[in-house]
This record gives C-alpha cells, sequence and structure tokens, in this order.
C-alpha cells in the first residue's frame, strides 16, 4: 500500500526549476581551520577521515567538508543544521569572508575563487549582499547612513545614495525611521535595516545567516513573511542559513541539511519530510505536521479498477491539507494528476491518516 | 570587622604555610647575618662622592656640550628634532606666554586667553565646563600666576598635541596588526614603569635643557595611555560589525574610516584625556630640566621649603589639572550624545550660540591686543602673596601647635620602623642582601623574575649606588606596606559596599588627576622635610590607584559565592577572609605591582624634599655638574629598581591568575560542538 516515493537520486541533482541558469554553483568545498589546514584538503588520505579523526590527529577543526551543490537563479535555498554543523562558515565562504580551504565555486558563471580581492569587492559591493544574525549595523550611525553604507562604500555621491536608501526603506517598513540610530530600534526593527542594507546594493544574491534566530518568535515570524513577500516581489535569488525546521520548510524552495560540516539531503521541503535520507534527518522532520508539508504525489495508491468515471481530479503538487475539503467532500476516490498524467488516487483515509499522523504502515 | 579575629588567621595560616615558613625562616637567617656582619661589605657611598663610572658620565657630558655644535648626529638628528619641536612650541608660547618684542607681552593678553579657553569649553563640552574654565583660568591670574600658567598650559599643549600626532597613528597600527602590537606593546609597558623623573637626565644631555627637551620629555611620558586606548578601540570594533562591512564590499581603507575609527572614537577620547593629565603632570615635573611654568616655582619654593609659595602654585597646578580633566571628560561624554538626542533645532540654536560667543572672544582678544590691563593680569587683583604669606603662616602654626602630633608621629615611625629597616638593608653585607631579594623573587615571582632581578641588582652594583639603592627601595617598601594596608581595607569597604563606591570614586579619580608635584606640598607642611615625609606623600599618592583595583577585585568576587557563604552562616569578616580576599587574590597582587610601581615614582620625587638617596642624586646631578654622572646613575638605579619590582610582583600577579579556576582563560577554538539528538 505505500506510496512510491521518488528515489533518492534527487540527492545534488539539477534544482527543481528545472533549467532555469544556475546562480552559485560549489563542488568540493572543504574549509579547514588550523594550522596544518591546507595539506588536509589536499591530501587524499586525510580526506577520507572523519572530522573527528582528522581534530585529534592534526589539531584542525573541519567545517566544511567536500560540499558540492547548485543553487537556480530566482531560487531560496535554505542551509539547514544545527548549530556547529558549518552552515555560517558555509555561507561566508560563498563570497570568501572565510576563504575555503579547497574546492571551486562559481557565481553566474564566474570563478569566486579566481578573483582578486579587488574583484572580490566588487563582487560583495554589486552582486552578493548578505544580512547577518547580530545585524552588524554602525551604531554611529542614522538608520538612513546605515541603509546607504553600502552604496557610499561603492562611491555613490550622497543625492543618489540617500534617495535609493529612502526607496528600500520604504519597501522594508522603515518610513519614518530614517534618522533613529541602531540602539532606538528593536530587535525586528534593526534586522528591517540590515536587510534594507543588503536590499540597497541591488544584488542578485542575498545571503542570510540566521538573520531571525534573534528575534522573539512573532516578530520571526513577520520577519519571514517580509522575506516571502520581498522574494515574490523581486525575485532575488536567495541562500538562508537556519538552525529551525520549520522556518526552512517555510521559506525554502529546496533544502540542505548539514550535520558535522558535511552535506546528509538536499531536497524540496516535502522530499526531506516524505523521505528523509536516514535517521538523522527522520529524527529531524519527526515533529514536522506532515499534511501541512506533504503534497498529494506521496499519499496517492493505485488507482482502483472499480473507479467510478467522471471522479474529480487534483494536482500533484497540492498540499495534503489543502486538498481536504476536496476530498472528504467527494465519494469517490480523488485522482491526482501530474501535468496530463494520472499517477493515482487519494481517498479520505488516506488523507486523514495523514492528519491525525498515523505512521504509514509498510 | 574586629569581633571574631583569633580563629580565622590561625586557617589562613595553615592554609599558606609553606611558603610562609620558607620567608619567616629567610628573614630570621637575615637578621642574624645582620647581627654578625653589620658593616661589612655595605658598598657604602658618600653623597659627594663618586665612583669611576660617574666622573666617566661627567666627561661624556662635557664631549657632548662641546661637540654637539660640530656632530652630525647632534647637528642634524637631536638640534632637528629640538628646533622642530621648539616651533611648535614657539607658536603656543607667542600666543599665550611672550613675544619678544616691546612688553613681552603674548599674542593674546589674559582676557582674550580666558575668553578664547571658555569658548572652545562651550564647543567641545558644555556650558558647565566652560563656566570651570572661565573661573579656573581668572584663578590663575587671582593667584598672581597668571604667566606661569600660560607657560604650563602653552608646553602641555604642545607636548599633547605632539603625542597625538604620534600616537593615534601608532595606536591604529598597533591595533590593525598583531605583529604591530606584539613590537608596541612592550615598549609602552616599559615606559609606564619608568618613574617620570628619570628621563629628564638623558634628555637633558642629548636635547640641552629647557622647554624643547621639556616637551620631549612629556610626550614619552604622555604618548602611551593614548596610543594603548586608540588600539583598544580598533581592536574592540564588534567582530560581527566588521564582517558586515566587508560583505558590503569595503576596502581597507574605507573599512578603517567608516568603521573602526568611529567606534574606537570613544576609546580615544579617553586616550586624550589620560594623556592631557599625564603631559600636565610631567611639564610641572619638568621644570627641573629648566621647564618654566608653575612646576618651576613649586620647585623653587620646595628648595627653598618656602610652604606658602609651594602652596599657591601648587594650587594653580590643581585648578589646571581640575579643568582639564573636566573638558576632556564632558568632551568625551559630547562625543557620544553629538549626533543622536538633538534636533535639528537645537543644534542650530546651538550653532548660533557658539558663532555669538565667537565675536566675544574676538571681541575679548582684540581688547587683549589694545589695552595693557587686558594683557597682562592686574597685579593689584592678586591675592597670591597674601595667600602665600596666610598659608606660611598657618604652616608654622601647626608645625608648632602640632609638633607634640606630627614630630612624635615622624620620629616615632622613623625611629622604630624606617631607621631600623634601612639599618637592616644597608649595614648588611651586599651579597647577603641580594640573596634575600633573590630568594623572595623565586618564591613569590618564579625563576625568570629571579633571574631578572639578579641582573638588576648586578647592574645597580655595577652603576655604584647600591647603597642609595637600598634606602629608595626601603622606603619604597614601608611606603607600599603601609598603602596595600589602606588598599585592602578601603578598598574592600569600597568593594562591598555601593553607597561608598559612589561617594568616594569621585574622590579618587580626582586625586588621580594630580600631578605627582602637589602632593608633596601639604606633607612638607605638616611634617617638615624629611624621608618620612617623602614615604607619606607615597601613601597618599598610590593610595587611590590600590583602592580602585582592590575594590574592583572584590567587587568582581560572584555574588553566588557570597551568598553561598552567607547562606551557611558566615559572618561579615568570615565572608571577607574566607571568601572575598582570596577570590580577590589575583587583583589584590597587580594592586601591589601598581602600589609599587607609583610609591617608587613618588618617593624618588620626594628627594626634593628629603627623601635623599637616589631622588636625592638625581635632583643634585641636574644642579651640580660635578654630579651629573651620578645623577644619570641614579637615574638608571632607579629605573634597575623599577624593572626588578615590577617583574616579581607582575610574575606574582600571572601565577595567580592562572591558578584560580574561575579565572582560567577558556580555550578559544572553533570546534564544532557535535550535534545533539
Amino acid at each position: 500500500m505505500r506510496a512510491t516515493a521518488p528515489s533518492r537520486t534527487q540527492l545534488g541533482a539539477p534544482p527543481a526549476t528545472g533549467g532555469a541558469p544556475l546562480d552559485f554553483e560549489v563542488s568540493n568545498l572543504w574549509k579547514v581551520f588550523g594550522a596544518d589546514s591546507a595539506r588536509i584538503a589536499s591530501d587524499e588520505s586525510m580526506r577520507s577521515h572523519s572530522a573527528a579523526d582528522i581534530l585529534a590527529s592534526t589539531g584542525c577543526v573541519t567545517a566544511v567538508r567536500d560540499l558540492s551543490f547548485s543553487v537556480a537563479r530566482g531560487e531560496v535555498f535554505v542551509v539547514m543544521g544545527l548549530s556547529g554543523s558549518g552552515k555560517s562558515t558555509l555561507v561566508r565562504c560563498l563570497t570568501r569572508l572565510i576563504e575555503p580551504t579547497a574546492g571551486a565555486i562559481s557565481l553566474d558563471g564566474h570563478d569566486v575563487m579566481a578573483l582578486n580581492p579587488k574583484e572580490l569587492r566588487e563582487l560583495r559591493r554589486r552582486k552578493v549582499s548578505m544580512v547577518f544574525q547580530h545585524f552588524g549595523l554602525l551604531p554611529f550611525r542614522s538608520v538612513l547612513d546605515n541603509v546607504a553604507f553600502g552604496l557610499e562604500i561603492r562611491g555613490i555621491g550622497p543625492a543618489e545614495r540617500y534617495a535609493t536608501a529612502r526607496e528600500v526603506i520604504e519597501l522594508v517598513g522603515l518610513h519614518g525611521y530614517e534618522a533613529r540610530f541602531p540602539d532606538q530600534l528593536s530587535g525586528g526593527m534593526q534586522q528591517r535595516v540590515g536587510l534594507a542594507r543588503a536590499l540597497a546594493a541591488d544584488p542578485d544574491v542575498l545571503l542570510f545567516d540566521e538573520p531571525f534566530s534573534a528575534l522573539d518568535p512573532l516578530i520571526r515570524r513577520d520577519m519571514q513573511a517580509e522575506v516571502i513577500r520581498l522574494h515574490r516581489d523581486m525575485g532575488k535569488t536567495m541562500v538562508f542559513i537556519t538552525h529551525d525546521l520549520n522556518e526552512a520548510l517555510k521559506l525554502g524552495d529546496r533544502i540542505l541539511i548539514m550535520r558535522n560540516g558535511e552535506l546528509v539531503q538536499i531536497g524540496t521541503g516535502d522530499e526531506l519530510v516524505g523521505a528523509p535520507a536516514d535517521e538523522y534527518v527522520a529524527d529531524f522532520v519527526s515533529d514536522v505536521a506532515r499534511s501541512h508539508v506533504l503534497t498529494l504525489k506521496w499519499v496517492v495508491t493505485d488507482v482502483p479498477h472499480d473507479l467510478p468515471s467522471g471522479a474529480s481530479t487534483l494536482p500533484a503538487n497540492t498540499i495534503i491539507s489543502d486538498a481536504i475539503p476536496a476530498v472528504l467532500g467527494s465519494s469517490s476516490p480523488v485522482l491526482v494528476v501530474d501535468g496530463d498524467t494520472v499517477i493515482g488516487v487519494v481517498d479520505r483515509d488516506a488523507i486523514l491518516r495523514e492528519v491525525a499522523g498515523v505512521p504509514h504502515i509498510c | 570587622m574586629t569581633t571574631t579575629p583569633p580563629r580565622s588567621p590561625r586557617t589562613l595560616a595553615t592554609r599558606i604555610r609553606p611558603r610562609t615558613w620558607l620567608i619567616v625562616g629567610i628573614i630570621v637567617a637575615w637578621l642574624l647575618a645582620w647581627r654578625l656582619l653589620d658593616g661589612l661589605w655595605t658598598l657604602s657611598l658618600q653623597s659627594a662622592e663618586v665612583t669611576p663610572l660617574h666622573l666617566w658620565l661627567n666627561e661624556v657630558n662635557v664631549w657632548v656640550s662641546n661637540n654637539r655644535d660640530s656632530n652630525p648626529v647632534f647637528v642634524y638628528l637631536f638640534d632637528g628634532i629640538r628646533g622642530a619641536v621648539g616651533a611648535l612650541a614657539g607658536v603656543f608660547i607667542a600666543l599665550f606666554v611672550k613675544t619678544d618684542v616691546g612688553l613681552q607681552l603674548p599674542e593674546i593678553g589674559w582676557l582674550g586667553v580666558v575668553a578664547l579657553v571658555t569658548w572652545v569649553a562651550a564647543a567641545v563640552g558644555n556650558l558647565r565646563v566652560a563656566l570651570l574654565t572661565a573661573v579656573g583660568f581668572t584663578a590663575f591670574g587671582v593667584l598672581g600666576l597668571f604667566g606661569d600658567a600660560m607657560w604650563t598650559f602653552a608646553l602641555t599643549l604642545t607636548a599633547v598635541i605632539i603625542s597625538c600626532l604620534i600616537g593615534i597613528p601608532i595606536g591604529i597600527w598597533a591595533g590593525l596588526s598583531r605583529r604591530a602590537e606584539a613590537v608596541v606593546t612592550p615598549v609602552l609597558d616599559f615606559m609606564q614603569t619608568l618613574p617620570s623623573f628619570v628621563y629628564l637626565a638623558p634628555l637633558a644631555l642629548l636635547f640641552l635643557i629647557g622647554p624643547p627637551s621639556a616637551v620631549i620629555a612629556t610626550v614619552i611620558y604622555a604618548a602611551p595611555p593614548i596610543i594603548r586606548l586608540t588600539a583598544h578601540g580598533i581592536r574592540a570594533g564588534p567582530a560581527t560589525i566588521g564582517e558586515a562591512v566587508d560583505s558590503l564590499g569595503a576596502n581597507r581603507r574605507q573599512r578603517l574610516w567608516t568603521t573602526l575609527l568611529p567606534l574606537a572614537r570613544n576609546s580615544i577620547v579617553v586616550g586624550l584625556n589620560q594623556t592631557v593629565m599625564a603631559a600636565l603632570s610631567m611639564v610641572t615635573i619638568a621644570a627641573l630640566i629648566a621647564a618654566p611654568g608653575l612646576g618651576q616655582r613649586v620647585v623653587q619654593a620646595l628648595q627653598s621649603l618656602n610652604v606658602g609659595n609651594a602652596f599657591v602654585a601648587g594650587l594653580a597646578i590643581v585648578v589646571m589639572a581640575i579643568v582639564l580633566d573636566r573638558v576632556t571628560t564632558a568632551a568625551s561624554r559630547r562625543a557620544e550624545i553629538s549626533a543622536r538626542h538633538s534636533t535639528d533645532a537645537r543644534r542650530r540654536r546651538r550653532v548660533v550660540a557658539l558663532g555669538a560667543g565667537l565675536l566675544v572672544v574676538v571681541g575679548a582678544v582684540y581688547a587683549s591686543r589694545t589695552f595693557l590691563w587686558a594683557a597682562r593680569f592686574p597685579d593689584g587683583l592678586s591675592i597670591g602673596p597674601w595667600l602665600s604669606s596666610v598659608v606660611g603662616g598657618a604652616t608654622a602654626w601647626v608645625q608648632g601647635a602640632l609638633s607634640i602630633l606630627t614630630a612624635n608621629l615622624k620620629d616615632g615611625i622613623t625611629i622604630a620602623i624606617i631607621n631600623p629597616f634601612q639599618a637592616l638593608l644597608t649595614g648588611s653585607p651586599f651579597f647577603v642582601v641580594a640573596a634575600v631579594i633573590l630568594a623572595i623573587a623565586l618564591i613569590v615571582g618564579g625563576v625568570r623574575a629571579t633571574v631578572v632581578s639578579a641582573l638588576c641588582l648586578a647592574l645597580v652594583i655595577a652603576v655604584g649606588l647600591w647603597e642609595d639603592a637600598m634606602v629608595t627601595l626601603g622606603a619604597t617598601l614601608i611606603a607600599t606596606v603601609v598603602t596595600m594596608a589602606i588598599g585592602i581595607v578601603v578598598g574592600v569597604v569600597m568593594g562591598r559596599s555601593s553607597r561608598v563606591d559612589q561617594w568616594l570614586r569621585p574622590v579618587l579619580d580626582a586625586a588621580q588627576t594630580m600631578p605627582a608635584f602637589v602632593y608633596l606640598i601639604p606633607f612638607l607642611g605638616l611634617f617638615g622635610p624629611s624621608r618620612f615625609t617623602a614615604i607619606v606623600a607615597a601613601v597618599i599618592y598610590a593610595s587611590p590607584v590600590v583602592i580602585k583595583i582592590v575594590a574592583e577585585g572584590i567587587g568582581a568576587v560572584s555574588a553566588e559565592a557570597v551568598e553561598a557563604a552567607e547562606s551557611t552562616g558566615a559572618s561579615g569578616w568570615q565572608t571577607i577572609t574566607k571568601v572575598q580576599l582570596p577570590l580577590a587574590a589575583a587583583s589584590i597582587t597587580l594592586a601591589t605591582n601598581q602600589g609599587l610601581i607609583y610609591v617608587l615614582s613618588m618617593v624618588v620625587v620626594g628627594g626634593l624634599v628629603g627623601g635623599g638617596a637616589l631622588g636625592y642624586d638625581v635632583v643634585a646631578g641636574f644642579s651640580q655638574s660635578s654630579l651629573f654622572g651620578k645623577g644619570l646613575a641614579a637615574g638608571v638605579a632607579i629605573v634597575l629598581l623599577g624593572i626588578m619590582l615590577d617583574r616579581i610582583t607582575k610574575s606574582a600577579t600571572q601565577r595567580r591568575v592562572t591558578r584560580l579556576p574561575g579565572t582560567r582563560r577558556a580555550r578559544t577554538s572553533t570546534a564544532p560542538i557535535p550535534a545533539a539528538h
């Protein structure tokens, strides 16, 4: 009776948006901290050792271990892991705020590792902006000056940069706070300033390093909604670091789960919940309300022979909880279609089982 | 606090028994050796006697003065520096003190100066400090010392400007580069352990006496705080901000100017405050190498034992210290609030008010260049001589009427403590004393401190001033013991009670801003010239810093530890002796280190009021060319004593810090924490 889950070949496969141009392409990225770091990343025999073995034998800390993934243009790509999993190091490696030990990074087809310091600064000024967990605002500058800071660094004159900054301030809902100083704002407001500063440069890619971890839950929800709105309006590529699975599922087109610097699984939210790669991920997603994450394709059963003709249909990417009225209101099982193909049916039992959180009987 | 003494000392003694008994044993052995060998191998040298080394240094002095016009090192290097510094000082001297033409009036007379400094105080600070500045600068005139005060002011200003020009870039460099910091820090540490006194002789040798070398000495003494605090400010910028600025693509120059320097601004202004206070202190002491000004008035008065005149000049120095401290402190507060909290309207009002004030300044400056009464402070308004005679009279009366008290106290302590201790140090054979010092260094400070101490003692012997060094060491140790007793008692009270802290802290802060010189004056008035006077002045001079460090240590003891002790029923005394003092041990050792350094520098200055020994040798070296070499050697001996005492107590502090479990530094590692399931 078990649904046919997509195979795990999705791991590291081309992004779900399929065919869209790539923004970031990362392959075999390593970051090792310590005196001997260069030797370890280049040494084949060391590469096969675990992080704990490397630490014990050389005193070097492996923060990112042989990671490969790609981020499509316009995608929200979430990297998730517990603290110490290396996710913050990973995001800093993307613009070489932390210099990777080995591996290749390309942005929009350009080799980031080959850039000289000047080109790297240009990349940071125009293409990739970052939002930080602890905001990183300059305490002696007003909101307006903080938002305009990146443009000032770029050498843009006062009139133009303040005009741009005011627009962006409007965009993130800080109108009226231009003359305030960071310490006069709440945490959520400060992070809006951080967000505005990143947006002011009009970059192609936004990097978020646990931007909402320091905020209280209600503010966090507002800010998540803000990010979703901005993404809808501006369509920028986003790489989002978090340790909060619900945040990851809410925001992410695809999610990369990291542990001890290593990739555990990449996939869409429903792939992680529906087909966890291992115990670790399964444990992670065990508390998730499945009916809010999984789509119908995860609960379809084979089309019964006695299906009456004229049964209603639902697309396969419908979230289970959204399908409840249609399925419960139908007297017969509902056909699930992917495009023109019928991939199966769902009935009341299947829906109710997921809503009630009853595990599958395999 | 003394209600339950019998138990705790015994338990304290049992806890630290081995080291204590070892030290007691050493002292007993020393006393025995002294009894047996009293007067033998004491390396004594009378005050007029000199050694071949001193004579050779005299010859160096003569050679320098004969050849300084022909030797290229002097012509181009030292005279060049001297000329540049002198030119800058000359600008301020011409502005505030005197010009060489006509009546030798300054470019700006007293009225103009008062108006100008008041306006500057209002501009960088606020109205309150502006008022204080106006009153303070007028007071110089009322005390009859306006010209002298302007000398001191002009030299201090010159030294502060040079200190900032040199110090801020070095500070930035040390803040940005770990390697630069590794070079700069030990140099600054060394400079700050030297008593201010000892810079003077070598500088006078290289730069002659007079205002330029006074400014150079002052810069050496006053630059370290601004270097340190600039470096600290640069380094203390939060890493998160630095990273954010990097992520925006800032280059190194942008990072420095837009982020690091603004973040460091407060710290730099605090450094400026400390530099200004150090400069004022040193400019007054530089009177010994013929720097004109208030310091010279004090020195002249001290040398003729005219307490009245010394008091008036000392008062003027105190007034200047208060004004400079308040104005620079207000400036640092202003730096914080300037941009924020002030609306456009308020800012505009302020600009208008300052503009109007500037007109008044221009008028006053014009008047001071036009009318004699506004150029030179009218003598008729001066109460200086009257005040001097009143204080002189009062001093005479006090010394007469209270002589039973003061003379008995002085004589009692001199006979009971100072004389025997000095006799022990100077009467024992030098190798016995050296062995005792090294043994204690080994027990307290460890091997490295002992090696350094051995080297220092050997050099003291080599410069031929063993006996004088031992007298100075004796006075320093006695004064330090008293200082520590006061410091621990007051510091514990202050650390335990926030009310006492609130009340006492401003007093201590004020006391720390006073130049070393003025501490001598009241005690000279009370006790006359003697070793005792120098020791008392040193105790009072060093107490504030010791009290503060102890109070900080006591205050830093975790409230939980104290609560836990109280919850088990410990009395106040038990809490102090069993919990707070042991936990504050590192602070107390650090306080001892600072106390020794402060006391040593003051004991040396005490050579001016009968402190004798090395301090006297230095002073005599300035005034008599036949004793120049001995004075220079005495300066070296002071440095050696300073290094030795500093090394021993510093390594004792480090041992303490590493021994205390609570203060051990956490290992900085970026090791990932294993993921929890």
